[in-house]
């Protein structure tokens, strides 16, 4: 899912012609991602005339401000180009960990978490209000940081029992409007593909 | 034209999250009106500054409010454009400084861990907590390839108030514990780092003296450790 927000940065920003190189970070990691993030040893990594960039949203940073000519992905105004942090850094803090549990834990005790990520879910439609996307008229920072989760929007589904266009139907047409560009919808994993994919991993891992 | 900005720092005197925002300000020579949030009661300002996590700092420019303390940071580097400056200019060496400020995030949560548990679960954050601060001491290669700064004409900057704010005060941390954990034998050049920023004056100006801090460790301690029988 990290992978896929550089790939709509680099997208938006019409950077095609670039080597995209994949990882069986299941099975084995290659020596080259081993050495280019030997901290933290994940994907993705951005490799820019031979350095080495890691942590998704520093690397959709990193693009905008290297390739600063076209499509902006963060405002120029410092108060809203904070506004725009704050909310990717809300992402990754509180959406993160809370999806994690409802697909990658068994099925008990899930009310809580069911509850809290609505919460969180309506949290995002009453930031959005009644712009079309988080960045204004067009997709930027925090659209880039949320949409790569649409591609569990399924998944999510199927082990909550929970129905996200009835929860939040505003968010659910956000979604949708972003699909609608191509840097997004060639860059998001197939929703059916990811859910098959989930299901294969929870086997693995012996949770019911 | 020639406005009063209104500067305002919605703080907690024992947060080093606070404490970076401070640093930066004080770091630029900006004006600012501090004020001291009691997070057990919590005001109106700060609830409606920040209602999604309800927490400081919160920094508040001309009646707008910016939350989290690493977007503070960037959001002062960003508005105050004299030097200092916070991060450098080149898009490939400020991608390292917040690759760096985003390592501190799990290391300040085993920092956490380790204050607030006993027995096996505690060592096991010290450990985890050792070899986090390892990666950190390699890193440090790679943020200072021409050595530690001796901040003597070089002004404190991002990647420097964030880890200040964790390893400043590491010595209460060590008298409570009855633990060195910052060795000079095993971390050198973070103990060098610390050291030489322990004598600029905005940094002595912020940092809390050890019995003060040793007494907050406790506080959190006791509140989150199971009562004794």
């Amino acid at each position: 899912m990290f992978a896929m927000r550089v790939k709509i940065a680099l997208a938006e920003k019409g950077i095609t012609d670039y080597e995209c190189r994949e990882e069986n970070i299941v099975v084995s990691k290659s020596p080259l991602l081993l050495q280019m993030n030997p901290v933290h040893k994940k994907i993705p990594v951005l490799i820019h005339n031979g350095k080495p960039i890691c942590e998704s949203l520093i690397i959709v940073e990193y693009i905008d401000e290297v390739w600063n000519h076209t499509s902006p992905l963060l405002p120029t105004d410092p108060y809203l180009k904070s506004h725009a942090k704050f909310w990717a850094d809300f992402v990754d803090k509180k959406m993160y960990p809370v999806q994690k549990k409802i697909w990658a834990t068994k099925e008990e005790s899930q009310d809580e978490t069911k509850k809290e990520f609505i919460e969180i879910l309506k949290t995002f439609e009453k930031e959005l209000g009644d712009k079309c996307y988080f960045g204004g008229d067009n997709i930027g920072f925090v659209d880039i940081a949320l949409i790569t989760y649409y591609s569990f929007f399924r998944t999510y589904e199927y082990f909550s029992g929970l129905s996200l266009e009835a929860e939040c139907p505003q968010l659910i047409a956000w979604a949708k409007r972003c699909l609608l560009k191509d840097s997004v919808s060639s860059s998001l994993a197939d929703m059916d593909k990811v859910l098959e994919i989930i299901i294969e991993y929870r086997k693995i891992k012996g949770i019911a | 034209m020639g406005e009063e900005s209104s500067v305002k720092l919605h703080g907690f005197w024992a947060s080093p999250y606070a404490m970076r925002a401070v640093l930066a300000l004080k770091v630029k020579g900006v004006e600012f009106e501090y004020i001291e949030e009691d997070l057990f009661n919590k005001s109106e300002l700060l609830l409606k500054y920040n209602p999604v996590h309800k927490k400081v700092p919160v920094l508040v420019h001309n009646g707008k409010p910016i939350a989290e303390s690493l977007v503070i940071l960037e959001y002062i580097d960003q508005v105050w454009t004299d030097p200092p400056h916070l991060l450098p200019k080149d898009p490939y060496l400020r991608s390292k400084h917040r690759f760096w400020a985003a390592f501190s995030i799990p290391l300040s949560e085993t920092m956490m861990r380790y204050v607030v548990t006993e027995g096996e679960e505690q060592m096991n954050a010290q450990n985890e907590l050792l070899e986090k601060m390892d990666v950190l001491e390699q890193g440090m290669k790679e943020i200072f390839p021409n050595g530690i700064p001796s901040f003597q004409e070089d002004k404190p900057g991002y990647l420097d108030i964030v880890f200040y704010s964790l390893f400043g005060t590491h010595e209460a941390a060590e008298e409570l514990f009855g633990e060195k954990f910052l060795t000079v034998e095993r971390y050198p050049l973070l103990v060098s780092w610390v050291n030489a920023l322990k004598e600029v004056p905005e940094v002595q100006q912020v940092t809390l003296p050890i019995p003060k801090v040793v007494k907050t460790l406790q506080f959190i301690r006791q509140r989150h450790l199971p009562p004794k029988a």
